[in-house]
């Protein structure tokens, strides 16, 4: 991989609609500032991101809506602090007419400001809690919320997964926390019960003590909320304990069993059964395309949900500035963004006219060796399921 | 009396006391190019505002480390506390940046105090753990409390007026650049008043010799106190500064990194003579932006390899430059006398 400023620029062939609408700005070029966590805590979401970026840029090329797209790709090092400096700089003295990236919400939040104040597209590609959308009218997300995956779950379970008394085991941070209180409260509306709530330290986590307590109380189920990297060892310890063959389900958020990570999480992974947007073994013809495709400008390297978000949101843009005819200017774009439909790899996707937030299908899926790989491997699907908390 | 008396000794000693006092050229030319920033480059504001935040952060530390000797690795309890206090007041009681400043300064100067007393108890390894630590409870503390902080998504809401009632923050961050440089130049003045009184100096023989220093009638334990609780204050400012410019507050204002930057921007440019933090800011920022920009991924690789091989090559190395410098200077200008 070349190392350098990353400036990926390439075209998109949309001759028709572009040779009637975008005459007067076909001499301007559209920059696309993207913030990314490529170093720090989540620098594997960065990985997949600007993989996903580069993909689509080869795919469909540099121009949209008539207009030459320059991406600009800028490190935030994970901090909100330097997300919001770099994403100021970027609309200030890189003129970015749209704002993308955004590995966490508080990075996300931070430069919500700037979208706010300068009228700027923010598009958010992971951060994910809910109440991102309402910190300035010119955010859309194409990633997907904690509560939209944690009240899938929450349903399923009692409903069609056999399972109605649960513990919860989440990690003690923001995100633990949110996807805690919507499943359990979704879990409650459909007739389960979490008997009891496990807050487990982010840093350096030791799930022994929490999985003894989930021996001595023997729910039908735990529902587990870990950072990607945690859920290798969170399985391990469950799996050495010999909690697998006690008949205790483990029921996880996507996070828990990422593409990026799942096959090094080898054994001990298979059977856990997860909820979540998107998996690399989903069956249709626009995956298989994507994943083809994403392996090979990256050496074959699999993706995973947050690359997916990545290439739906250069996606989304190419798409509007296709409809604005390359008008960039927050009113007009989020305006065309509003209610758009993507076909993504994930399957069909749209954008909420009314909160500028993601609808998406949720499918149920369950760990299992394809071809020699671990895969989620998707049994049910919950169709165009919005935010519960908007 | 009369100076044929003294000793070679006696008179270096009398010179060096002096030295400081007087503004060298060096100093002058420092902040006038300070001052030829503000105008000479608009469009490098951003990075600027935050390189004077951390280099108060820095001077904070230096006035602990460099003039009493006193290490700490929590450094950003004060100014996360600094920050949060700031960021409530505004969103409480009023946006006025002014008065955010001393509530934000007030703020770490009580947590200072409060917790200074736990300095007096050890030696230096036993600081770095408590200091560590006090700032590590702090952390957990903000997390804890979302319904007052906002937890991990950050504190919303901010909204500063204008300073004065005239320059309104602007996205370019022109006023908040100049905002920032004039707190940085009040805080030296003020920092470099204070090491050269005599309480400064009773501050330096508690760091070359606390028994000796008792020995003499120094009050050391008073001492640490005072100077720990003033570092605190200055912590306090710079945290506060940081929301009012970026009207933004997330858990990073208490993170250990916090603590671990000031500490190495001031390891970098050489603690004991104030302008170490801010030579060590400026330095460590521009390498860290030009770095993130040439290569968004592997930057960190670079930057410590940098500073390896700085360490290797000399930390003091900045400092004698300087020292070097104002001594030609002075020596230029001693002849006219």
């Amino acid at each position: 991989m070349i190392i350098r400023r990353t400036i990926l620029a390439a075209g998109l062939a949309v001759a028709a609609l572009a040779g009637t609408t975008a005459l007067a700005s076909a001499q301007e070029v559209v920059r696309v500032g993207i913030v990314l966590p490529m170093t720090g805590a989540f620098q594997s979401n960065g990985r997949q991101m600007q993989a996903a970026i580069r993909t689509y840029v080869a795919v469909h090329g540099d121009m949209a809506g008539g207009r030459k797209i320059e991406l600009i790709i800028r490190d935030d090092a994970s901090t909100a602090e330097q997300a919001l400096r770099v994403s100021q700089e970027l609309v200030t003295k890189d003129k970015a007419a749209i704002l993308a990236g955004f590995g966490n919400t508080p990075a996300a939040l931070s430069a919500a400001k700037i979208s706010a104040r300068g009228k700027i597209p923010q598009i958010i590609m992971v951060a994910a809690t809910a109440s991102i959308v309402d910190a300035s009218p010119y955010v859309l997300r194409t990633s997907w919320t904690t509560p939209q995956m944690a009240a899938v779950i929450g349903q399923w379970a009692p409903e069609e997964g056999d399972a109605k008394t649960f513990i919860s085991i989440v990690s003690d941070y923001g995100p633990g926390n949110d996807a805690d209180a919507a499943f359990t409260k979704s879990l409650e509306a459909h007739g389960g019960q979490v008997i009891d709530h496990l807050k487990v330290p982010l840093a350096n986590p030791d799930f022994a003590p929490f999985l003894q307590h989930v021996v001595e109380k023997k729910p039908d189920a735990l529902f587990v909320f870990v950072p990607t990297g945690a859920g290798a060892a969170f399985m391990k310890q469950f799996v050495e304990r010999g909690l697998d063959k006690s008949g205790i389900k483990v029921v996880a958020m996507a996070d828990v069993t990422d593409d990026d990570i799942l096959n090094s999480m080898g054994d001990p992974a298979v059977g856990v059964i997860s909820g979540g947007p998107y998996s690399a073994s989903h069956d249709s013809p626009q995956n298989a395309a994507f994943v083809a495709a994403f392996e090979k400008e990256n050496n074959g390297m699999r993706p995973n949900m947050v690359a997916v978000s990545a290439w739906d949101a250069i996606d989304l843009i190419y798409k509007t500035l296709d409809k604005t005819g390359g008008d960039a200017s927050g009113d007009v774009f989020v305006a065309a963004a509003k209610g758009a439909e993507l076909d993504s790899p994930r399957g069909p996707v749209s954008i909420d006219p009314d909160t500028r937030d993601i609808v998406q299908n949720i499918y149920m899926r369950e760990v299992k060796r394809v071809e020699g790989e671990l895969y989620n491997v998707e049994f049910r699907t919950y169709e165009a399921v919005k935010d519960p908390t908007h | 009396m009369a100076k044929t008396d003294m000793t070679p000794n006696g008179a270096k000693v009398v010179k060096i006391m002096r030295r400081p006092v007087r503004w060298s050229l060096a100093e002058i030319a420092f902040w006038l190019l300070a001052v030829a920033s503000v105008f000479l480059l608009p469009g490098q504001h951003l990075i600027l505002t935050e390189i004077a935040g951390l280099a108060i952060l820095a001077l904070s530390l230096d006035l602990i480390l460099g003039y009493a000797g006193v290490v700490s690795l929590g450094q950003a309890a004060m100014y996360g506390v600094g920050a949060y206090a700031a960021g409530l007041y505004a969103i409480h009681v009023t946006g006025e940046p002014l008065s955010g400043l001393l509530v934000g300064a007030a703020a770490g100067a009580v947590i200072a105090f409060a917790t200074s007393f736990l300095l007096l108890r050890g030696a230096d390894l036993t600081r770095l753990m408590v200091t560590l630590g006090v700032a590590a409870v702090l952390f957990e503390v903000a997390n804890k409390a979302a319904w007052l902080t906002g937890g991990a998504d950050g504190l919303q809401g901010i909204w500063i007026d204008p300073i004065l009632g005239l320059f309104d923050f602007d996205l370019e961050g022109h006023t908040g650049y100049v905002y920032s440089l004039t707190v940085l130049f009040v805080l030296f003045v003020i920092a470099r008043l204070v090491v050269n009184s005599p309480f400064g100096y009773s501050l330096k023989a508690v760091r070359d010799n606390p028994l000796r220093a008792s020995a003499v009638g120094v009050p050391v334990n008073a001492r640490l106190v005072a100077v720990y609780t003033l570092s605190g204050a200055y912590a306090g400012i710079a945290g506060a500064l940081f929301t009012q410019t970026q009207q933004f507050i997330s858990l990073d204002v208490l993170s250990f990194q916090k603590s671990a930057d000031g500490l190495m921007v001031l390891t970098i440019g050489g603690p004991g003579y104030l302008y170490g933090g801010m030579i060590g800011a400026l330095a460590y920022k521009l390498i860290q932006d030009a770095l993130s920009g040439f290569t968004p991924q592997y930057w960190q690789f670079w930057v410590g390899l940098l500073l390896v091989i700085f360490v290797l090559v000399g930390r003091d190395r900045p400092r004698q430059f300087v020292i070097d410098v104002m001594a030609r200077l002075r020596g230029g200008k001693g002849g006219a006398q």
